[in-house]
């Protein structure tokens, strides 16, 4: 029997290799987060739906709202405190990460950047692993900012779950694919579930949020009505 | 677990908003948010949501010996229960300082008030009298607990019933359920506590601060209140200065959101004790929501089976006998997702077996031959519809017969 990819499955299933695996091709198959090998088995450790992705990669998606750092994974942080020369940030992990004051673009020992407690950044994640306080860089690794840093100039910020964020990480998004046609605004999206949004007015960013928080319990077609309906709502509330 | 930090952008957004005298969830600044009571399968539980903060009290008592002080009078504990579960940064065992705060203005607001009337919990004097418990599990945190712990606490009060005592000179006797009726407690009136949020030095003022507003607060102000006018607490937090005015504008604020409440609890009781008294479902399963992530996962497939048209008349009586009889059987999941049309769809399986509707499958008596079905079908309507209407129907139930015996 092979694996049930794009079905449910439940903390506890296993899974054999050659159920994950036809015999006959010889790949090496890996395990994305909610599953692991254990005793010669695959075991689920995540209620979910099981994914497939070629050429062997298995994960489980699932409805979480507590984030897991991983490395490489891009997040919006809030600057909590400031100790010594690292900035304390708190990316929704058990752990707050740290974020030295030298991995931002342009920063020299001399040249602080203007960072304030409270401030949120965008950022990527340098290290993650379980023993480790994560760290959190905004530059890459050829010293440029490429888009991270710290967001200024207002907006409103506010929490998802994290397959939402993932969703609108999507390139083929509908949400935001509709919303653009009818509002003009910027949004950064962290993979811990924090969303930034800025439109023209405070109005538009609240619809804003509020559209993409209702988003997560509707289907496409249902999004597009939304968002036909909340644009109106919008323009009405501009008149007033 | 860490509080997650505010940051700068959403303070800046949420005071600006306020400023321009807008809610971030759309009320407006007297609004409350959307109130729902239900009570649960036993006495005295109640579980009320404000918004998507949510709050469950229950009600618990026992025979004990009174305070030395009060020797006429019952004892009324409260107790607010803090747990991680409503927010992460509560934690478990140790009370905060905001859980501190939060019993002490419940049990200000029930004790103190004198609502419960203590001298009526008492059995002999001085030796036994009944210690009434009111435990507040805070299962969900979206800011302003207080109104919703004290609507909760109120509530859970009025529907708790304890057991009857009677009492033979030296014999006490305390009565079970079954043997006699449990009496309610006896509550002179109902306050209430209405928080109010104040911004930019109590320059704006809002009713049913969520928790990000309560995070960008100045002060706070507690009223509490019950529909007589009669005031029963009145609490101020914060740095931030209050006129007079402002102090009875809040107060007739209170009134009216006090009544408007009350009226609800009455509401939610009386609805509660109906469907007791009618053996209806109560309890907490309205209360399920029916958010569903994978709501979208599974398309429904279309399943080609035998249907035939069938009238109206037989339809009646087919929807009908499909609570009686159709659900003895277990069908197979396959059968569950068949898409036929809903309003006139039999599927026949084998002569005299057939399925209707979405229910399982339904056999007839085994009765043999002709006269049979004529017979079953008629036993059916009797059992299901009024006498008469199965007499006046006798024509047309023939008709029947001939679409079921195809």
């Amino acid at each position: 029997m092979a694996a049930p990819i794009g079905r449910i499955v439940l903390p506890g299933d296993t899974f054999s290799f050659e159920q994950l695996q036809p015999p006959d091709e010889h790949k090496k198959i890996l395990l994305g987060p909610g599953l692991r090998e254990e005793k010669a088995e695959i075991k689920v450790l995540r209620p979910g739906i099981l994914r497939f992705r070629k050429p062997a990669v298995y994960w489980i998606d699932c409805h979480h709202k507590r984030y897991i750092p991983a490395k490489g994974d891009s997040v919006i942080g809030i600057v909590n405190q400031k100790v010594g020369d690292i900035f304390r940030v708190d990316i929704g992990s058990s752990e707050q990460a740290s974020l030295s004051y030298l991995s931002f673009e342009g920063s020299t020992k001399r040249n602080r950047p203007d960072v304030k407690v409270g401030d949120i950044v965008y950022s990527k994640l340098l290290v993650a692993n379980k023993d480790m306080e994560p760290e959190i860089v905004c530059i890459d690794s050829y010293g440029r900012s490429s888009g991270m840093g710290v967001i200024r100039n207002g907006g409103f910020l506010f929490h998802t779950s994290l397959n939402l964020a993932r969703k609108l990480l999507n390139p083929q998004c509908t949400l935001l694919k509709c919303l653009g046609n009818r509002f003009q605004f910027e949004i950064s999206v962290g993979v811990n579930g924090r969303v930034w949004v800025k439109a023209g007015n405070d109005v538009q960013t609240i619809a804003l949020v509020n559209s993409v928080i209702v988003s997560e319990f509707k289907d496409n077609d249902q999004i597009k009505e939304m968002c036909k309906r909340i644009s109106k709502a919008v323009v009405r509330m501009e008149i007033d | 677990m860490r509080e997650t930090p505010l940051s700068n952008c959403e303070r800046e957004f949420i005071l600006n908003f306020i400023a321009q005298q807008k809610r971030l969830d759309g009320r407006n600044a007297y609004d409350y948010r959307d109130l729902r009571i239900a009570f649960g399968v036993s006495l005295g539980c109640c579980h009320v949501e404000l918004g998507k903060t949510r709050v469950l009290a229950q009600v618990s008592c026992e025979v004990g010996e009174p305070k030395q002080t009060r020797p006429h009078d019952g004892v009324l504990y409260v107790n607010v229960e803090l747990s991680p579960m409503a927010c992460p940064s509560f934690e478990q065992g140790r009370q905060s300082e905001e859980g501190i705060e939060l019993s002490r203005l419940m049990e200000r607001c029930l004790k103190e008030s004198r609502c419960l009337d203590m001298e009526s919990l008492c059995i002999v004097s001085g030796e036994k009298a009944w210690h009434v418990r009111v435990d507040i599990h805070v299962l969900n945190h979206e800011g302003n607990i207080l109104d919703c712990a004290s609507i909760a606490a109120i509530s859970a009060l009025a529907h708790f019933r304890r057991p009857d005592v009677s009492v033979h000179g030296e014999e006490i006797t305390i009565h079970t359920l079954e043997d006699r009726n449990p009496v309610p407690l006896s509550l002179h009136h109902m306050p209430l506590l209405v928080s109010f949020a104040f911004f930019s030095q109590g320059k704006f003022m809002l009713v049913d601060p969520s928790s990000k507003e309560e995070k960008v607060m100045e002060g706070k102000m507690v009223v509490g209140m019950n529909k007589h006018r009669e005031l029963c607490t009145l609490q101020v937090t914060g740095q931030m200065l209050l006129l007079k005015e402002q102090v009875l504008r809040c107060s007739s604020i209170a009134l009216t959101k006090v009544t408007k409440i009350t009226e609800l609890i009455h509401e939610a009781l009386d609805k509660d004790k109906q469907a007791r008294l009618k053996g209806e479902k109560h309890g907490f399963a309205m209360l399920v929501s029916g958010d569903r992530v994978t709501a979208n996962r599974l398309p429904t497939t279309e399943v080609k089976v035998d249907t035939l048209e069938i009238s109206d008349e037989m339809e009646r009586s087919q929807s009908s006998s499909e609570d009686g009889e159709s659900q003895s059987g277990n069908e197979p999941m396959e059968e569950q997702i068949v898409a036929t049309p809903k309003e006139s769809a039999v599927e026949i399986l084998t002569k005299g077996v057939g399925v209707i509707g979405e229910g399982g499958t339904s056999t007839w008596l085994d009765i043999p031959q002709a006269d049979s079905k004529q017979t079953a079908a008629k036993k059916r309507k009797h059992k299901l519809e009024k006498m008469e209407e199965g007499i006046d129907d006798e024509g047309s139930s023939e008709e029947e017969e001939k679409v079921i015996l195809k």
